[in-house]
This record gives C-alpha cells, sequence and structure tokens, in this order.
C-alpha cells in the first residue's frame, strides 16, 4: 500500500490533484482511493487530501496517519502545519517551489508548478491551477507512468495545457 | 471501463441506468451531489425523468409517493435531518405498498451540529417497513441502487428500500468503479395497486380494527419474502455483471473463534484488522451485515462476537449487537464507535478484538467523565 497526502489552500485544487492521481494509477492497472479531509474548510484555508494505491482493493476509510508520500503544492502552508507529520521514515517529498527545500532530511523533490501553470495560462479565477501539472512531476518520481498521467488528465479536462503543464513538471523536476 | 468517482456519483450513475419516471428530492450534505448529478442527467437530457425539485425532504418523498401510486418508478435521495423531516411519508410510503428507491448517505443528527458519518438516522427508521441494506464501497453503492429498484418492484415484495452509505467515506471518497448498463437486468414495474390518473376517482383509505392489522401482516409477509427475492436478485445480479453479494459479507470466518460484525466502511476496514490479528495468531473473521431489514441469519454459535455499532439507542445500547442478542443470542462485547464521523481504524478495531469482554458495552475514546 502507498499512501499519500497532499497539502494545499482550499481552493487549489488539492482535491482534484488526489483524483487525477487516483485515475492516473487506476489507468496504470492499481486499484486506489482518493478523499478530502472535510472539516469547516473554506477558501484559502489548508487543507489535506489522500490517496491510497494499492496491487489489490482497498479496504480502508481511515485517514492516513503515516504517508509514504507528502505532497505540498502550496508551501505557505508549512508555516502553519507540520506537513511531515507522521511521514514514514525514508518517505519522500514533493513540493511546489522553484529551488530545492531542506525537509526534515527526507527525500525531497522540487518543481515550480505555480511558474508551470503560469506559462501555460492555466488560471481559475486569477490562481493558477496546479493539479494537472503535479501529475507530471509524479510521473517523473515513478509514483505512476506518465502514459496514465496524460490519460487521466485528458478524462478528466479538454484544453490541452492541462498536458503541456504535465510535461513541463515531468522534465523540469528536480530531485 | 473503470472510472474513478465517488459514492455520490456512483449513486446517480446507476439511477440514470435505472432510468426511474420521477426524481423528486431536496438538497442536503453529504448528499447533494446525487441529486445534483441527477439534475445535471436530466437537464442534458441522459436521462428521459420528471425532476421534481421541492421544497422540503417532506414534499419529496410525497411526491415520490403520488408518482409512484401510478405505476411509475421513482428515486429520491436524503440523509439525517432530511430523512428526519421525511419520516411521516416513509412510513406512508412502505404503508402503501410502494416500490420507491432512496439513497440516504448516513449523517449525524444534531445537535451537536454534524455532517459526518453514523447510522442512526436511518436506524430510526428500521420499524416503516422499508428495506436497509448498507453498503462498503463506491462499486457496492451502484451495484446496490441498481438491485434496489429489481428487488422493491418484485410482485413478491413492493416495500420500498433504502440503500445507505456513509457520509463523506463512501459519498465523498473517489474509488474505482464500474458503469455496469443495466439493460433489461431491471423489469418493467408493474404495480397491481395503481391508480388510473385519466380515471380519477375517490378511494377512503380508512381501515378499521378488523383489517388494519391485515395490511401490517402482509408487510411483514413481504418483508420475510423479500430475503428470498434478495438472494435471487444478487445471484442474478452475479450472473449478469460478475460481482457477488450475500446478506452479510463473511471474510475468513470458517475457522474463526472471534468475529467482527458492523455495517459500513467499518466492515470493511474490520477485514484489514482481521488480518492483522491472523498474523498476530488471534484467527479472527468478520461479517459485514449488508442488509439491515430483513435482518439476516448469522452462524454466529461457539465463536465471540465484537459488534461495532456506529448508532446508539438511549437507554438500550448499541443496536446492531442488541438485534445480533436478540435473535441468536450471542453476548457480544458491544463498541460504540465511529459517531458522528469519529475516525476508528483498523488498528482500532483490532484492539476491539483484543480486549474484547462478552456482555459488555464500551464506548471507544470515552474514559469516564468526557
Amino acid at each position: 500500500m502507498f499512501e499519500v497526502r497532499i497539502h494545499s489552500r482550499g481552493g487549489q485544487g488539492g482535491v482534484t490533484a488526489a483524483r487525477l492521481l487516483a485515475l492516473a494509477a487506476v489507468r496504470d492497472g492499481k486499484y486506489a482511493t482518493a478523499f478530502p479531509f472535510y472539516g469547516a474548510e473554506r477558501r484559502g484555508a489548508p487543507v489535506v487530501s489522500f490517496v491510497r494505491i494499492d496491487g489489490s482493493p482497498i479496504r480502508i476509510s481511515s485517514q492516513i496517519r503515516k504517508p509514504d508520500l507528502v505532497i505540498v503544492l502550496d508551501p505557505s502552508v508549512m508555516d502553519v502545519v507540520d506537513v511531515l507529520q507522521g511521514i514514514k521514515p525514508g518517505g519522500r517529498v514533493l513540493v511546489n517551489a522553484r529551488e530545492p527545500r531542506d525537509m526534515g532530511g527526507h527525500p525531497a523533490c522540487s518543481v515550480d508548478l505555480t511558474g508551470i501553470a503560469l506559462r501555460e495560462k492555466l488560471e481559475v479565477a486569477g490562481s493558477p491551477i496546479l493539479n494537472t501539472a503535479v501529475l507530471g512531476a509524479l510521473a517523473k518520481m515513478g509514483i505512476i507512468s506518465m502514459e496514465s498521467a496524460k490519460s487521466a488528465i485528458r478524462e478528466m479536462f479538454s484544453d490541452p495545457r492541462n498536458v503541456s503543464a504535465a510535461e513541463a513538471a515531468y522534465r523540469e523536476l528536480a530531485a | 471501463m473503470l472510472t474513478v468517482a465517488t459514492g455520490n456519483k456512483a449513486v446517480a450513475a446507476a439511477v440514470k441506468e435505472a432510468a426511474p419516471a420521477v426524481v423528486a428530492a431536496y438538497p442536503i450534505t453529504p448528499q447533494t451531489e446525487i441529486v445534483e448529478q441527477i439534475a445535471e442527467y436530466v437537464s442534458s437530457g441522459e436521462l428521459r425523468s420528471q425532476y421534481i425539485p421541492v421544497e422540503s425532504e417532506h414534499s419529496a418523498m410525497a411526491a415520490c409517493i403520488g408518482a409512484s401510486v401510478t405505476g411509475a418508478r421513482t428515486f429520491t435521495a436524503t440523509s439525517s435531518q432530511g430523512l428526519q423531516y421525511m419520516h411521516e411519508m416513509v412510513n406512508w410510503a412502505a404503508g402503501a405498498r410502494l416500490p420507491i428507491v432512496m439513497a440516504n448517505v448516513n449523517r449525524a443528527l444534531g445537535p451537536g451540529w454534524n455532517i459526518w458519518a453514523e447510522h442512526t438516522d436511518a436506524i430510526q427508521e428500521r420499524d416503516s417497513g422499508w428495506l436497509q441494506v448498507y453498503v462498503g464501497s463506491v462499486q457496492e453503492a451502484f451495484d446496490a441502487v441498481l438491485m434496489a429498484f429489481a428487488i422493491a418492484e418484485d410482485e413478491r415484495v413492493l416495500l420500498p428500500v433504502m440503500v445507505n452509505l456513509d457520509g463523506f467515506l463512501l459519498s465523498h471518497t473517489m474509488q474505482p468503479f464500474e458503469v455496469a448498463r443495466a439493460g433489461d437486468f431491471i423489469p418493467p414495474l408493474h404495480l397491481p395497486h395503481a391508480i388510473d390518473p385519466a380515471a380519477p376517482g375517490g378511494y377512503g383509505t380508512l381501515t378499521g380494527p378488523e383489517d388494519y392489522f391485515k395490511l401490517r401482516w402482509d408487510i411483514e409477509r413481504s418483508m420475510r419474502d423479500s430475503s428470498g427475492v434478495i438472494r435471487e436478485t444478487q445471484e442474478r445480479f452475479a450472473r449478469t455483471f460478475g460481482r457477488k453479494y450475500g446478506m452479510a459479507e463473511e471474510y475468513r470466518c470458517e475457522d474463526a473463534e472471534v468475529i467482527v460484525v458492523a455495517m459500513g466502511t467499518l466492515g470493511r476496514e474490520a477485514e484489514v484488522a482481521v488480518d492483522l490479528l491472523r498474523g498476530e495468531g488471534i484467527r479472527a473473521g468478520s461479517m459485514r451485515v449488508r442488509w439491515f431489514r430483513p435482518f439476516p441469519r448469522l452462524d454466529l454459535s461457539g465463536r465471540d462476537v465484537v459488534v461495532i455499532d456506529r448508532d446508539y439507542s438511549f437507554g438500550f445500547g448499541g443496536v446492531l449487537a442488541g438485534s445480533l442478542a436478540a435473535a441468536g443470542g450471542a453476548r457480544p462485547f458491544s463498541v460504540i464507535a465511529g459517531l458522528g464521523g469519529q475516525e476508528v481504524t483498523y488498528e482500532d478495531i483490532a484492539g476491539f478484538v483484543r480486549e474484547r469482554r462478552p456482555g459488555e458495552e464500551f464506548w471507544f475514546g470515552v474514559n469516564g467523565d468526557v
């Protein structure tokens, strides 16, 4: 079982990122579930979403406490949330940032998802859309195949710039 | 092809396949996505139903009753407070022998105001004459809605069916599922006591003491017959679509010394606890109760039983535990857990089994004064 926790802010598309990741994993022939933690969220508040990926049907509904991978779509949440809480020893981190960040000694990758989204003009109501670009980064990290990433994006979004954003993140991911 | 969607979307997709003539509904969290999606299907022409956006849940069920009594296939969805507001009409639907199908997204009752999963909302309707099924996955939600129409409309049943799915844990959780094409799986509805709107007439429904009990017995007779219809329908479903369901889902029970009984997502999570316990040398099994009405016969003889109730009847106890004790004479270790969405993990469930005390009741997370 591979468990992922996604940190973002309400309205940034963290829930959709979770769904896209689950869909891509299913297109890879695996089982997956995706679910947000529903509290009293509002736009801009720190939120978390979860994804489980496994070779067998997933029977667990409870929240993920020991993630194998933490994705930080908005680094500013790190000022208020301990994004590394419960992360497994050796667990990996993916941060939306231009420069590599020290993530408590955990193997960390960074990619400028915001810059990519702005370049591709992927914006909704003035906010850059990060959830399709992040799939390219996850493919580069070997979590999903790039083919399934693109297929999942195409199933959910008709605008080809979403696939271009994922391809850019795949190229630009720095380990 | 497999898609990935929430339990709510799966319910709506199944309703589209069943193509009810009338859908009447009022939105309520966490159910709203079901009726929103159905409204979209109707608006885009993918579903040719009459969609009636009513002003309350009481009216939603009343509209379903009015449509159903003409022999039309009907659907609605609700949750929690909405189901409570509908209560009078819920009883009427069963008493009038109308095969209405309703999805209820299980949510705790206020106050305190809470939108998260609990089964007490549906359990409070257990004596209404509705059949009740509780599902454990998104696929199962889809499949149960499809089967619910076939079961409700069977002439040996003609009772409404409530399909229950856990709020957020299923309603808003995305899982892969396959949209089965209903084809002719649900035969056309023939309601023997349908009224004809083209031939209006007056019907007096006052039923005196010399007859009323006969109508009640007739509901119970159909409820008893429904077990066979459920079995037949589930077998036909397995032959048609390849997925098998029982009254309850047994997991590693053959040689089990202790069995965990639960409903909904907790029943699925319990299977993971069983695997964990087996690894420790504890011969555990689980039975996930799907059909709560009619209540199934579970073979629990000679084993310890740990029942997890995501519900409570004040002054009595966990309703599932009480039902099992009444039906089979079991002295379960009764665990009250998951109320109002309280987080319960498979590790917690394994703990309930390790520290079981048959005959006692245990409130998870409560130590003396809260």
